[in-house]
């Protein structure tokens, strides 16, 4: 569980982000959304640490870690938007940094890091390449085993499919959704895609100018938009995100969507 | 042969221990403050520019001012080396880690990795190539430079070097450059073995650098020949020399620790005890500065050394009248004299040319400069002031007595430069001394040497013959003084111990060691 509590950070005149407190429960998929500038990727950094928060309290599991943070993040997967591979190290090597910090054995490793490659569709000849050798969506694939590799609670995502193009990011993006490593973590994932975050957000955090507009489940935003800029966010995909929304299981949804399209065309 | 090879290998070992010690310090402070100023931005530009300063201080020229402060021997050169190595290190260490890329380094850090891990596994990894290139430069110019350590005691293959252009002897020469120039290229081509090496094989090589280093460092202090009470500092040129070092072994039977040092600096380190005999010239001026005496020569080892100038004889022939012109200067300047100009250029700094016209104006000389019709004269010289007092009173004379302009081409390295330049008919005169023409240019063979001996006048007839036969050059009349070649020691010292000869040191010295 991760708790956030009034955080602000500022950069010399700037304020990056603005008192905000939020909460993520165990196992649950919390997105942050926004338009690049609004503070999401800031405000993900100060949850392992990255960047130290000016004000306000960050718990993980109930513990502040100011002293240690290494200790902290060693229990975070933190994915990037460009990777972050080591250049020098092998496909193997760099899934195995932080099982090798924490004095992981041998064979430990070498099964955990098997099994990884197996589950993210990577052939193993790979193990022994140099991350140039790969392509873009098999570098975000194995940035994605390196940050599972020690099996961390909670994992942190900037723009994960952010740099792939389009078929790419469908097929990483599918894998990464069909992953059961992924059922019991608890993660928090940056976007500016608000289809990524209909998609694998249990609920969205949606921000703007440093501060959390509105948080909810999908649904709640597309339909209950607690103020104007909430509903511009979406007006322009409204559509297939409604429909992205409505499962066939959920009538309540849609008797909602149908009343909201009836309304429209009055 | 075999004692030169010895010297060889002797001067090898402490070249490459010289560039390793030098270098070994220079990675010991270069690296962590590279790394220093890679993390605090604010420091980079004030270390960098120091150090870039340093590396633009000629070699020569630092190491004169590691003299005042250090000293000559070992101490300096090392100082000095280590200056020269700083710059690539420091630079390449911050520039390496500089390029990291900061994603792979946030990486780093959002993984868990400490600031020591960060900057072992992930910085001076990714940067090690770069830093290895800065090693590899370094190394380079340590060889280089290192060659400039014989000029203050402290060995190296410059000793050959500078022995081999002092005495115009080119095999010496080589045997001092190639080895220095195949030193500084395997050092090199091994350097970048290893900067090429993978990573993982690179970890088991790294841990042997510093042992290898610091076991090359060692050869420096390899113990070399015997150890006295006495000190000597001797030229590279007189190193050489049958009429020198050679010399005082085989017909003195002189066995005193030896060091090779320039002439520069020589004569100071003696008046400051950092040395007790040294070969030096005898009108040479410092002897007066630094209260040094002449050892008297007693088995005659030493030839006479007369000043005259020597000139193409087809420019004597072109303009009739130079010759009486240079010949004005015959026989008008003793021992005494010479020395007392030298003192003046040398300890109270006059200017040459102040110096020699003065003299000039003392002796009914001087005129001023007639109006030049036609004809140029290029009169060269070697670097050190007696030879350029020389140069300016021929300079005077010339342009006073004679339509025809002068050029002076001073500071033409030593007799092996300037001798060739004459040769060459890049210059037209120079001076020299009767003794180091017979030695060291026309080395004849040892009986023709020893029956020429002691006699002034036969050594210069010989010369003067010779140079005529084999180079058509013409050497005018005796100046008058005798710079020739003696052992020297501080006057307290001689005194104390009462020494007077050579031989007289030389059984001191075998007293001292029973």
């Amino acid at each position: 569980m991760i708790k956030v509590e009034n955080i602000t950070k500022t950069f010399g005149e700037l304020t990056a982000v603005d008192r905000v407190s939020f909460t993520v429960q165990e196992s649950e998929n919390l997105v942050l959304l926004g338009r690049s500038g609004c503070g999401k990727t800031t405000l993900l950094k100060m949850i392992n640490r990255l960047i130290e928060p000016s004000s306000g309290e960050i718990y993980i599991d109930g513990n502040i870690y100011n002293r240690r943070p290494e200790e902290l993040r060693k229990k975070i997967g933190y994915v990037f938007q460009n990777t972050g591979l080591f250049p020098h190290y092998t496909i193997a090597e760099n899934i195995a940094i932080v099982p090798r910090l924490l004095g992981w054995g041998r064979q430990r490793i070498q099964q955990r890091t098997a099994l990884l490659m197996e589950k993210l569709h990577l052939p193993a000849e790979y193990l022994s390449y140099y991350p140039q050798q790969l392509s873009g969506g098999q570098q975000q694939r194995v940035g994605l085993a390196r940050a599972l590799a020690a099996d961390p609670p909670v994992l942190l995502m900037d723009e994960p499919f952010g740099a792939l193009d389009p078929i790419t990011r469908a097929s990483v993006k599918k894998d990464f959704k069909q992953l059961d490593e992924l059922k019991n973590k608890t993660i928090v994932l940056v976007t500016h895609d608000v289809q990524e975050a209909f998609e694998l957000g249990q609920r969205i955090c949606l921000m703007d100018k440093g501060r959390i507009i509105q948080s909810g489940r999908p649904e709640d935003l597309l339909f209950r938009p607690s103020d104007n800029y909430v509903r511009d966010f979406f007006e322009d995909q409204r559509f297939q995100l409604e429909a992205s929304v409505i499962g066939p299981r959920d009538y309540d949804t849609l008797i909602r969507a149908f009343d909201h399209f009836k309304n429209k065309g009055k | 042969m075999r004692q030169q090879s010895d010297k060889l290998l002797q001067q090898t070992l402490q070249h490459i221990g010289l560039t390793f010690i030098s270098l070994l310090i220079a990675l010991v402070i270069g690296l962590p403050l590279g790394i220093y100023i890679a993390r605090h931005k604010r420091a980079a530009g004030p270390v960098l520019g120091f150090a870039g300063v340093m590396q633009t201080i000629p070699s020569i020229a630092l190491l004169g001012f590691m003299i005042p402060l250090l000293g000559i021997g070992p101490l300096p050169a090392i100082a000095a080396l280590f200056l020269y190595a700083l710059l690539p290190i420091i630079r390449n260490t911050y520039t390496g880690i500089e390029g990291v890329d900061p994603l792979v380094k946030e990486a780093a850090v959002a993984m868990g990795m400490t600031r020591m891990q960060i900057l072992l596994k992930v910085e001076l990894a990714l940067a090690f190539p770069v830093i290895m290139a800065g090693i590899r430069t370094a190394t380079v110019i340590n060889v280089g430079v290192g060659t400039l350590a014989a000029y203050i005691a402290a060995g190296g293959l410059g000793e050959f070097i500078f022995g081999g252009i002092a005495l115009n002897n080119t095999e010496m020469i080589l045997a001092g450059a190639i080895p220095a120039a195949l030193l500084a290229i395997l050092l090199d081509f091994l350097l970048s073995l290893v900067q090429k090496m993978d990573r993982r094989r690179r970890l088991s090589t790294l841990w042997a650098m510093p042992v290898l280093f610091l076991l090359l460092s060692s050869f420096y202090v390899l113990p070399f020949g015997y150890s006295t009470r006495l000190l000597a500092g001797f030229t590279p040129e007189f190193m050489g020399r049958s009429d020198g070092d050679i010399g005082l072994r085989a017909v003195y039977g002189l066995r005193i620790k030896t060091v090779v040092i320039s002439d520069a600096v020589m004569y100071k380190a003696a008046y400051e005890k950092k040395l007790d005999v040294i070969s030096g010239y005898s009108t040479d001026g410092r002897l007066k500065t630094y209260g040094l005496v002449v050892l008297d020569d007693d088995k005659k080892i030493f030839p006479p050394y007369y000043a005259a100038p020597v000139i193409r004889t087809e420019v004597l022939e072109r303009y009739k009248e130079l010759g009486p012109v240079l010949n004005k200067l015959a026989g008008r300047i003793n021992d005494s004299v010479m020395t007392e100009l030298n003192y003046r250029v040398e300890h109270l700094n006059q200017a040459p040319e102040k110096c020699a016209r003065d003299f000039l104006m003392e002796q009914g000389l001087y005129r001023e400069p007639a109006p030049a019709t036609s004809g140029v004269i290029r009169i060269g010289s070697k670097i050190f002031p007696e030879q350029y007092i020389l140069t300016d009173m021929y300079a005077m004379l010339i342009r006073g007595y004679t339509g025809l302009q002068v050029e002076t081409k001073t500071g033409l390295g030593g007799t092996k430069i300037c001798f060739e330049a004459l040769k060459d008919d890049r210059i037209d005169m120079y001076p020299e001394y009767t003794g180091t023409a017979l030695l060291a240019i026309l080395q004849p063979p040892a009986d023709i040497v020893s029956r020429l001996g002691e006699d002034r006048d036969s050594v210069y007839n010989y010369v003067k013959k010779r140079f005529d036969e084999k180079y058509h050059l013409t050497w005018l009349d005796p100046i008058g003084f005798n710079n020739a070649y003696a052992l020297m020691m501080r006057k307290s010292q001689a005194q104390q111990l009462g020494i007077h000869t050579i031989s007289d040191l030389t059984n001191f010295l075998k007293k001292d060691k029973l």
